[in-house]
């Protein structure tokens, strides 16, 4: 059976002056329809990438240099450009991650939202509206007959990213790729944006790619994550499984990063180092320099993803006989 | 080029705010109220400037009398005129002068130099009306179609095109054309306004044909100062639009490519553009004093430059006066059309 989308060894380069950069390097991920996916990551591993790729609309000088993206069965790289238009907030809906930005200052909501349903139906600006209408109220924007007929900026952030995510519902697309849709907003806004957009996915049947830094979130939501570094992917798996057992130690030290369960006033851990640039990605594994496990091997070879746990999860390290059965998380 | 104007997609915004329409229409007046004591705060201004330089070039009871006249007469001439009172009473006079179209009389024209200057008006501002025209036709299409597609052989010609454009100066433009137009083609007239109509006192050469051919070249070098500084603005604002997250999102939700361009791109770009046309245009009358001499267009820019020569002053001063009051007039409607097209300023009311 095929599935709602398949990446195949996708690769993304930026053309630059003195040569071509890696930016997603042989990454390759599947989702099904109402499946939840979550890629994980640093700042510059190459999350952000990944999704603009699957609807092709990539910054300029970035393209896709090789690999296979199908979604619901068409190869996205031939398509037309009026065939991909089509598939834009269509069948593909994307949410962004700074909500003041996302939504165009000078229009209203109402033309917004309006103009995205007439890109997409045949129908009528009264139908339109009405259908904007049932979206806001889906996403509980009170009073939304009023908001219709507002600028963004006459609304808070958590209210224009609920209105954002309003736009993406309106065509009923088979997949949401939400790109750090909470980083943006209070802790507190957080939280009701990701039940809404969780809920949703249940409630209209929609796949979603959470790509977020942030692995707790991804663990409450998602099925399954990728775990990216230097424009790889280098675990995945299903989340329970990754989260209580991780294999790569750059998913043990994610995790052990996170505040959770610490004793209060004891130190974070963090992972040592920084996130390698694409123009200096380190050889061998690119995560060697900062890894309390790495070998000469790690810097001579690139680890493959190979099976783990059963063929349950999949891992990019030379040295997954240490991290087998081992605890090595801190809480 | 680059203005620090409110830039939409700025982070200003006000959270949770939700005004009511009526609170954002008494903003909306109250914006509008201190845009106009602010023009009159510098009409004031230019009063003065204008004031003290009849005060101080020149002697006007020197100018009306001859060499016979005695020290006691020209003494007794001076009370009469008022010429002794203190500086403050002698500005209120003349601004209350000024406020009744009374500026002084021109010593050559032995006319109110308001009336000369009327007179003159019909021809500059049509001059300047056909440069707008041109400048607006063209810096509109090429500005978006050179940020759309940087790399495009028109695009490029058009860049270098627009560097010598603003690098050659204005009557150096004007002769090549009327080298090139008048002398060589023969197409074009290259002196007057031509034949003109007078419609209810204003004379205009927009109404026959062979009026517009004369304002066909004076219109063409006097927007060539102007048009490639538009395109460039045009296009430095569009290209940075066109990276914003709101373009991105555009894209991203399927609209077709002209809606992305001609609305949510282009709207955006209009509000900084708005802002430097009002001053521009102001620029434009500036250069109308080059182009009109150089095609001997019989306008106010022709009549400055004869006043000069003929040392003027009264008419000097009424030039500066009534192009210093166009100015802030000018500059006070594009602030408001700008408060029209810019929601947030509406709301903010503090451009």
């Amino acid at each position: 059976m095929t599935h709602l989308l398949e990446v195949e060894n996708l690769e993304v380069r930026f053309a630059l002056r003195f040569g071509d950069l890696t930016a997603i390097d042989d990454i390759s991920f599947h989702l099904d329809k109402k499946e939840k996916l979550g890629i994980v990551g640093e700042s510059g591993a190459g999350k952000s990438v990944t999704g603009f790729a699957i609807i092709n609309l990539l910054s300029k000088p970035g393209y896709i240099a090789g690999g296979r993206i199908r979604f619901e069965g068409r190869e996205i790289s031939r398509l037309s450009a009026e065939a991909l238009r089509q598939i834009r907030g269509n069948r593909i809906s994307m949410i962004f991650q700074d909500p003041m930005m996302t939504l165009n200052p000078v229009l209203t909501i109402g033309t917004q939202m309006v103009e995205t349903v007439l890109a997409h139906r045949r129908v009528g600006k009264a139908e339109a509206r009405a259908l904007a209408l049932e979206k806001l109220r889906k996403v509980y924007i009170p009073s939304p007959e009023k908001r219709l007929d507002q600028y963004p900026h006459e609304m808070s952030g958590g209210m224009r990213q609920r209105i954002v995510i309003a736009i993406a519902l309106l065509t009923d697309p088979a997949l949401i790729i939400a790109d750090e849709p909470t980083t943006a907003l209070d802790v507190t806004i957080q939280a009701g944006i990701m039940e809404l957009l969780t809920e949703l996915c249940e409630t209209e049947e929609m796949g979603l790619i959470l790509i977020t830094h942030d692995l707790a979130v991804v663990s409450q939501v998602t099925e399954r994550i990728a775990v990216m570094y230097a424009g790889r992917i280098i675990e995945t798996g299903y989340t329970a499984d990754i989260v209580a057992h991780p294999r790569h130690p750059y998913t043990i030290g994610l995790i052990n990063s996170l505040p959770g369960l610490r004793q209060a006033g004891s130190r974070l851990e963090q992972i040592p180092g920084m996130m390698p640039n694409l123009t200096a990605i380190p050889a061998g594994c690119a995560f060697h320099p900062r890894c309390f496990l790495a070998t000469p091997e790690c810097r001579a070879a690139r680890p493959e993803l190979v099976a783990v746990n059963g063929g349950r999860q999949w891992a990019a390290c030379h040295r997954l006989e240490l991290t087998a059965g081992r605890n090595l998380l801190h809480h | 080029m680059r203005l620090p104007a409110l830039r939409a997609g700025s982070r200003k915004f006000t959270h949770g705010a939700d005004p009511a329409p009526d609170a954002c229409r008494s903003l909306m007046f109250a914006f509008i109220i201190r845009r106009v004591l602010q023009a009159i705060l510098v009409m004031v201004i230019i009063a003065f400037i204008g004031f003290a330089v009849q005060h101080s070039i020149g002697d006007p009871v020197r100018d009306m009398v001859g060499e016979r006249v005695s020290l006691a007469e020209r003494e007794a001439l001076r009370e009469q005129l008022g010429l002794n009172d203190p500086v403050l009473v002698q500005f209120g006079r003349f601004c209350w002068k000024a406020l009744h179209g009374d500026l002084g009389t021109s010593y050559f024209h032995k006319r109110p130099a308001l009336d000369v200057i009327v007179s003159k008006a019909p021809a500059t501002l049509e001059l300047v009306f056909g440069a707008t025209v041109i400048i607006l036709l063209f810096c509109f299409p090429v500005g978006i179609y050179t940020a759309i597609r940087p790399r495009a052989w028109f695009s490029r010609l058009v860049m270098a095109a627009s560097t010598i454009g603003v690098a050659v100066p204005v009557f150096l433009t004007a002769i090549v054309l009327i080298y090139v137009f008048g002398v060589e083609l023969r197409w074009l007239p290259t002196y007057g306004r031509g034949v003109t109509v007078n419609v209810g006192g204003w004379d205009t050469g927009l109404l026959t044909a062979d009026g517009l051919r004369h304002l066909i070249l004076p219109s063409v070098s006097l927007s060539s100062i102007m048009l490639p500084l538009y395109i460039r603005l045009i296009r430095s604002e569009m290209m940075e639009v066109l990276e914003t997250e709101y373009i991105k999102f555009a894209w991203a939700k399927g609209l077709s490519r002209w809606r992305v361009w001609l609305l949510h791109a282009f709207k955006n770009t209009l509000l900084p553009v708005i802002t430097v046309f009002g001053v521009e245009i102001g620029i434009l009358f500036a250069f109308t004093l080059l182009t009109e001499t150089v095609f001997q267009w019989q306008g106010m820019g022709f009549m400055f430059l004869e006043a000069v020569e003929r040392s003027d002053t009264a008419l000097l001063v009424a030039y500066l006066v009534v192009v210093g009051v166009m100015f802030v007039v000018i500059n006070t409607v594009v602030d408001i059309c700008y408060g029209l097209v810019n929601p947030m300023v509406r709301i903010a009311g503090n451009p």
